[in-house]
């Protein structure tokens, strides 16, 4: 969250008051005053503790234990990695789910990219196409899939009928291994391209329109100012959207429980789907949470890591 | 459709200047026509399925299955709508999640609100840096709270209750964070003018603050509203008895319950009435989203 600011907004300076003092140096009235402030807290801090710190603790106890609900945890220690490390499903589960989040992260980033640039531009439809871009982020996931479902059925979907004036035979979409996880994954271009480009969008309305009259009374090209002017100015923006949708879609759910339950023969099965049938179908919570921790530290070491990177690209990469 | 947008001003000046001794306008008409064009194509195939969902709808089972199909209905069956009314419960599961979004948004407004305008005018000690760590939760992935919030909900009895799909959703740090952005941004002195009438902190808050603070209050409530109602892994886990069933899941349940002969044109029928209300919603407020979004994304 601490992506620079681009846009030359109205600046919000992060601490408006003077330093504050230490309680026993505090009078009266600046200690009701801090009592009121904890007030106006007090919902956060009790949601903090209850819903979000201790669950968090919880999890990772739940990791070191045999849980099934009916009987209280029992503690096995490493019991549930190694028998995770030393699944095949697992493992298999593992790379889909990154198959899912690299096959939708940068395409939509491109995709979207090019979107925004295109709409950005002064001429007529640019907010119809803004609103039709986007409307399928914000569909109902369950209705977007029943839709989706009928686009790849095999032998009354629209995909297969188009094939069919084409001369193709389609595949069976979903019902195939090979074509499950990347029929998703154009599912997902189709439902997530617009918030990104609505990002985008508002970023290029940001960069100040003189540094491309310079570059223009420079000579350069359109494809140097893309790389010379766009990119760097959209960075900060790229680099968020980056983040976040690399988080979310390593947990994706919806459309693998809805479209396919994962199937077929777990093609399609990724970590929070895994998780969720071993913790609430089977019952193995101990296990399913050991998997949680897993797919936490693989969402923490990618958020870091380009963290870290982004000094080396992000525009105005400060801490 | 568009409605009227204030935050959106295309850069023109790219084509302002062109040293190829090409006419101005001539080169832009060409490149606007060429943007039109892939942007139409794109257009499409964004909205070809719900403009199908929305003429399967209107259709016969007879007319779904015909081969090649019709983008028109031969005749509208505004009886299909009917049929999904009487025959379902799918009236039940839009009441069910209108009661938990409103109750959820209302919570959220209510709690973000007041920590927002903590966080950004009132002293205390060690404010920024609560500040700073709770906007760290942000980063916790929701799903590995998954199996701990549900031992927990066991542990309140609130399995199969509305309890367990309002109250832990209440509170949100990303609320907390727009509030607080907004009310920074607001004059002190119109806060001050209350305080010499002798006014208290919760007065202030509510006649002065949050009336001022519309704005971002209508795009926390858009977005906590839109969350909700389309949430589909938490209410699974929860709910049990089919009539408290919220609309994703009711619509989900509808979609599996018929194996052999899918009677597509009635889930299509109810999937257009699933989409009408947050579609609604998202025209009406677009302005709104749009600026949340650019917080969130831009600002933060």
């Amino acid at each position: 969250m601490t992506v620079s600011a681009q846009v030359p907004a109205p600046s919000q300076p992060v601490a408006a008051t003077p330093p504050r003092p230490r309680w026993s140096e505090m009078s009266g009235l600046a200690r009701r005053e801090a009592i009121e402030g904890y007030l106006f807290l007090l919902p956060n801090i009790i949601a903090f503790f209850v819903f979000l710190a201790g669950p968090m603790l919880a999890a990772v106890y739940f990791a070191f234990t045999n849980y099934d609900l009916t009987w209280p945890p029992r503690f096995t220690f490493l019991e549930n990695f190694q028998v995770m490390f030393n699944n095949d499903l697992f493992w298999q589960v593992f790379g889909q789910t990154f198959y899912w989040a690299f096959g939708m992260v940068p395409a939509t980033i491109v995709l979207a990219l090019g979107l925004a640039m295109m709409i950005n531009r002064e001429m007529r439809g640019v907010l119809t196409y803004r609103l039709v871009y986007f409307i399928p982020h914000v569909t109902l996931s369950v209705a977007a899939s029943i839709v989706w479902l009928w686009v790849y059925h095999p032998d009354v979907g629209f995909l297969n009928l188009l094939l069919s004036y084409v001369g193709i035979d389609g595949p069976q979409w979903l019902l195939n291994r090979r074509t499950a996880m990347p029929s998703l994954i154009l599912m997902g271009w189709w439902k997530s391209i617009g918030f990104a480009m609505l990002i985008f969008l508002a970023g290029l309305q940001g960069i100040p329109a003189e540094l491309y009259e310079a570059a223009v009374m420079d000579g350069a090209n359109p494809r140097q100012r893309f790389w010379a002017i766009t990119v760097p100015m959209l960075s900060p923006a790229i680099f968020f959207v980056m983040v976040t949708s690399i988080i979310g879609a390593f947990q994706g759910f919806d459309v693998f429980y809805l479209m396919t339950r994962g199937g077929p023969a777990n093609a399609t099965t990724t970590m929070v789907l895994h998780i969720y049938n071993n913790g609430f179908l089977y019952l193995k919570m101990g296990f399913a949470s050991a998997m949680a921790m897993v797919l936490f530290a693989t969402i923490m070491l990618f958020t870091l890591g380009q963290w870290l990177y982004a000094r080396n690209w992000v525009h105005g990469f400060a801490d | 459709m568009a409605v009227k947008q204030e935050t959106l001003q295309p850069a023109s000046e790219l084509q302002a200047v062109r040293p190829d001794g090409m006419s101005k306008s001539g080169a832009k008409r060409i490149g606007d026509l060429f943007t039109h064009l892939i942007l139409a194509t794109g257009s499409i195939v964004m909205v070809g399925p719900f403009a199908w969902m929305l003429s399967s709808s209107f259709k016969t089972q007879y007319e779904i299955y015909k081969f090649p199909p019709t983008l028109i209905p031969e005749s509208i069956q505004w009886i299909n709508y009917l049929v999904v009314f009487e025959q379902t419960a799918l009236g039940r599961y839009v009441g069910n999640s209108m009661f938990v979004s409103l109750s959820v948004t209302l919570g959220v407004l209510l709690t973000s609100s007041l920590a927002g305008y903590s966080f950004a005018r009132i002293n205390f000690p060690g404010r920024d840096k609560i500040f700073l760590m709770y906007l760290g939760t942000m980063m916790i992935p929701g799903a590995i709270l998954l199996i701990p919030s549900f031992v927990l909900m066991r542990t309140f009895n609130w399995i199969d209750t509305y309890y367990a799909l309002i109250v832990p959703g209440v509170v949100s740090a990303w609320g907390t964070f727009l509030m607080r952005q907004f009310m920074m941004s607001i004059p002190r002195e119109l806060e001050d003018a209350a305080y010499i009438d002798g006014a208290t902190r919760l007065r202030i808050y509510w006649t002065v603050i949050l009336p001022v603070s519309k704005p971002v209050i209508a795009t926390l409530a858009i977005f906590t509203f839109m969350g909700v109602w389309n949430e589909l892994l938490w209410p699974v886990i929860i709910l049990r008895s089919p009539e408290k069933f919220t609309l994703p899941m009711g619509l989900a349940k509808f979609q599996s319950r018929f194996p052999n002969r899918t009677p597509w044109h009635l889930i299509m029928a109810a999937s257009t009435l699933s989409v009408l209300p947050i579609l609604f919603l998202f025209m009406a407020g677009q302005k709104y989203y749009v600026q949340g979004i650019v917080t969130t994304g831009l600002k933060g």
